[in-house]
């Protein structure tokens, strides 16, 4: 069996190796599609941000404060260049670094998206598990009915009945806003609460159908009915045997559902009136200040690749069928 | 038993059907009759709660809530269809070439499907509407470019299953072309598996687009939209809490619907399981 280790050690290395070069390209790729969207086709941003009454002194004077008179490939490279070294670039609405707001917003953003996965895993996996045990019976139909509600519940709506609940008939919290982690950590939380339960609810609503699924699937494999016949009890075959197996898909769709929650968290920054990204990104294109979306935009393109890659290495710790796919 | 009674024993099929064909009878409706003029401004008759004159109450204008329902349904079904659409016709395209040609022409076409889905409908819109402003024709093409890696995705897949078949080894024997069994074999082997995926992807859709007319990136006023009802009932709550629920339940109750047919011809439409029934 220890002649296999460097064997296999070598398979996931090249595996990874290979992912690697795929996720760089693809950032790059990711970055060159921003830039030509927003940095070069909307023609030329002093203008679009001073109007059409604008005169042409006016105009030439704020191209050269944002650097447009230079060639577009030139202005693509000091992008990228500037991003590397945490340098997005100036707001024109702000007059702040674009590094400076996306880095206080992020405060708000960051927290209630890892709360909102967080409350997702936790409520999907024991819903998933819970229905797989109870297979065809009353308590596996109501989660899978339930589920089937959920996914049909825009996050959005399920926010605001959540505000007329809870903070218009009962006055258990309030109905948005953010006081900040300086004043009180602990109201600020509990201001996260109510946009990451309903960031998770309609996500866990998938994830346990997946991982219900999931489980089931592989308690039907021949290996866990050796595991049983050798005697292990029903918890060492479900913790040891099944839900490692069963993990991977349940990974995988835990990635896909990351670009959910990007996007969630802007709708619900939104519903809650809570200062995080999503609600900088659209002051950003009220102002017009094209240089801080395309900041946000590749910042939340960014997370969604580097997730992606990062599911991907997972699979290789955690997937032992991996090397036939290497 | 025929297709159409086995599709109306299967119970998920027939709720998802009728709750599919109440969503487009009320959108077609919409065209020929609605209680009031939809989008009437009435303010002497502001924020009536239910009742005989106003079935579903009145908004912070005075317009009439059943009427604005029905004409948004158009406007859910018009973005769905147009999205799915756009989705279906190129990505099925690219994925049927890339299974058709594999190589390195395949490698392309699905790495840059992945790139895409870096790129969620929303970031899309934002992009789009920081660029050309916000509308219906934004929100279409978003959720249209974001709808065509799926598509291409699942066909490609679809398709090389299909390619590995004996009657298509016998069509190549025969000389056929790629495109001639791309046509007279494959595409028609996948249409089941690609009804599915667009009845499902008309779900996400609506989602899709409530959210984003909810955000405002949408259709602008004064047509009505399910997403735009909730943001301006959202800013009523206090006063009049039910017109932030009746478009929520519109929206509910056509995912469901359509989300519940799609379960239901996958199972109708796979004849492994139809053979077992």
């Amino acid at each position: 069996m220890r002649g296999h280790r460097p064997h296999r050690d070598l398979i996931i290395g090249i595996f990874l190796l290979r992912r690697f070069a795929t996720f760089v390209v693809t950032l790059a790729a990711a970055s060159v599609l921003v830039f030509a969207a927003l940095g070069i086709l909307p023609g030329n941003a002093a203008e679009v941000r001073l109007g059409e009454s604008a005169t042409p002194e006016a105009i030439k004077e704020l191209s050269q404060k944002l650097g447009l008179d230079r060639p577009a490939s030139a202005r693509y490279l000091s992008w990228v260049g500037g991003m590397l070294h945490g340098d997005f670039g100036l707001s024109v609405s702000y007059d702040t670094p674009v590094a400076t707001l996306i880095g206080e917003r992020l405060a708000v953003t960051a927290p209630l998206a890892l709360l909102a996965m967080t409350l997702t895993t936790v409520l999907a996996l024991a819903l998933g598990l819970y229905a797989a045990s109870r297979h065809n019976q009353a308590g596996d139909v109501g989660v899978m009915a339930a589920s089937q509600i959920g996914i049909a519940v825009p996050n959005f709506w399920f926010a605001i009945l959540l505000i007329l609940l809870f903070a218009v008939k009962l006055r258990w919290f309030s109905a948005g806003g953010f006081p900040g982690w300086d004043d009180d950590p602990l109201q600020a939380l509990k201001a996260l609460i109510l946009p990451a339960v309903s960031l998770a609810v309609v996500q866990a609503a998938i994830l346990a159908r997946i991982t219900r699924s999931a489980v089931l699937d592989v308690m039907r494999e021949d290996f866990v009915r050796t595991a049983r016949a050798k005697g292990l009890s029903q918890r060492a075959v479900l913790w040891r045997h099944v839900l490692r197996n069963a993990f991977v898909p349940v990974l995988t769709v835990m990635g896909l559902q990351f670009a959910n929650l990007v996007t969630g968290t802007i709708v619900v920054e939104n519903v809650f009136s809570l200062p995080g990204l999503g609600r900088l990104v659209f002051q950003a294109i009220n102002n017009r200040d094209v240089l801080l979306v395309q900041g946000i935009v590749m910042l939340l393109a960014a997370t969604v690749i580097v997730i992606n890659f990062v599911v991907d290495v997972l699979y290789a710790v955690i997937d032992p069928r991996l090397k036939v796919h290497a | 038993m025929t297709f159409m009674q086995r599709a109306w024993r299967h119970k998920s099929f027939a709720i998802g059907a009728t709750l599919v064909a109440l969503l487009i009878l009320t959108a077609l409706l919409s065209f020929v009759w609605t209680p009031y003029p939809a989008g009437e401004i009435d303010v002497p008759n502001k924020l009536k709660p239910m009742s005989a004159a106003h079935w579903l109450g009145t908004d912070s204008l005075g317009r009439d809530v059943v009427s604005m329902l029905l004409v948004g349904a158009r406007y859910g079904v018009a973005v769905g269809l147009i999205a799915v659409g756009i989705g279906i016709t190129a990505g099925v395209a690219l994925g049927l070439y890339a299974a058709a040609r594999r190589g390195w022409i395949e490698e392309l076409i699905m790495r840059s499907a992945d790139f895409t889905l870096a790129f969620p409908a929303l970031l899309t819109a934002i992009m789009l509407t920081a660029i050309y402003g916000p509308g219906l024709v934004t929100s279409i093409v978003a959720i249209g470019i974001f709808n065509i890696p799926e598509f291409a995705r699942i066909t490609r897949a679809s398709a090389n299953a299909i390619w590995t078949r004996e009657y298509v080894l016998a069509s190549r024997a025969c000389g056929k072309s790629r495109w001639h069994i791309t046509f007279s074999h494959v595409l028609p082997n996948i249409a089941n598996v690609l009804i599915v995926q667009a009845t499902i992807r008309f779900a996400i859709a609506i989602l899709a687009e409530a959210a984003l007319s909810y955000l405002g990136l949408g259709t602008q006023p004064p047509t009505p939209s399910w997403g735009r009802m909730l943001n301006e009932g959202q800013a009523m709550m206090y006063q009049a809490p039910w017109l932030a629920v009746w478009p929520g339940l519109a929206i509910v109750f056509s995912v469901l619907g359509l989300n519940l047919m799609g379960d239901g011809l996958r199972d109708l439409l796979d004849p492994r399981l139809a053979r077992q029934r």
